[in-house]
């Protein structure tokens, strides 16, 4: 049988867009945490706004900055960001045959590549509503990102002391609220993120700050306790 | 390593994996335990920020009243799946106001 590609029709891709302009609104929200927890860790609001811009991978500049207010050495910081950025390196070999995408689209498609364009791309039924989805969600989580990262920084710059503002307490929420739609993933991952919280308990008071962070990674050895899933 | 330095390794890195990503060989992935061990790695990571965000004090174990309310209140919202702002803003306001109080 001879199956030709069929051009989704105008209702799909208006509906596929909604859904993307809906996913940046909502990941507008961490942006505003991000923003203030960077300025009260010590970095400039033009530095802060610079990670958004840049690096553009909430998980990664949460973890940077997360380090840099612990006290936690420069390395360790980096450390602990570029690991958990490196997960957008699969992303992108997941997206590249579908974008299909050479010169600047390239260079652009890759600083786009996180992890809501890619759930979003590879989520769709049909190649070109994928690629919709991922423009879309791409672009509005970048303009979402971006504008609440300055308003969160220079709301944090202009109100001052972060303790009273119980900015401490945000950013640990923030790192669970991240976490917590990996824990309904499975055992695995109940697992690993249990064994990392204990590494990282046991080591705060015996090393460098940012150490049992990267420590942690240690944990990963816990996956292989659980028969993987057929 | 000063601040700026941190930037600009953090922003090079992270956009070298992004397109390190569309210039490296799929069959990369068909590794299954690259490919696992890639997934599970924000897993161990953002587990060990929440705890070291909301115990460690630098080098000691400090046990903050307000903070861990907040944290715990955050928790709850988790549960209770709360969106992402709600989330946070209880877990700040819950710190911010047992302050106030005490």
């Amino acid at each position: 049988m001879n199956v030709t590609e069929i051009r989704p029709d105008a209702a799909a891709r208006r509906a596929v867009v909604r859904n993307c302009l809906g996913v940046g609104v909502a990941v507008g929200a961490y942006g505003f945490a991000f923003g203030a927890a960077s300025v009260s860790a010590g970095l400039s609001v033009i530095q802060t706004c610079l990670l958004s811009l840049f690096a553009f991978t909430g998980g990664t500049q949460f973890a940077v900055v997360g380090v840099v207010a612990g006290g936690g050495s420069m390395a360790a910081a980096l450390g602990s960001g570029l690991l958990l950025g490196s997960r957008n390196a699969l992303y992108a070999m997941r997206l590249s045959p579908l974008l299909q995408v050479r010169g600047v689209r390239r260079l652009v498609a890759a600083l786009f590549t996180i992890d809501e364009s890619t759930a979003m791309a590879i989520g769709q039924r049909e190649p070109e509503l994928g690629r919709v989805a991922f423009w879309w969600t791409a672009g509005s989580v970048f303009v979402g990102w971006n504008l609440t990262t300055l308003l969160g920084a220079v709301g944090a710059s202009t109100l001052g002391d972060p303790t009273t503002l119980g900015l401490d307490a945000v950013v640990p929420a923030a790192f669970l609220a991240l976490l917590a739609p990996r824990l309904r993933d499975g055992t695995v991952e109940r697992r690993v993120a249990l064994g990392g919280a204990v590494i990282a308990l046991v080591l705060i008071p015996f090393t460098p700050a940012g150490v049992p962070v990267l420590a942690a990674t240690g944990a990963l050895v816990l996956a292989a306790t659980v028969r993987p899933r057929p | 390593m000063n601040l700026w330095t941190l930037i600009a390794a953090t922003i090079a890195g992270c956009y070298a994996f992004k397109l390190g990503g569309y210039l490296l060989p799929a069959r990369w992935l068909e590794h299954a335990r690259v490919r696992r061990a890639v997934e599970l790695l924000p897993v161990a990571l953002l587990a060990a920020l929440v705890v070291v965000e909301a115990v460690a004090e630098g080098h000691h174990i400090h046990l903050d009243g307000p903070r861990l309310a907040g944290v715990g209140v955050a928790a709850i919202a988790i549960w209770r799946r709360a969106p992402f702002l709600a989330i946070v803003i209880l877990a700040g306001l819950t710190a911010a106001l047992l302050r106030l109080a005490s």
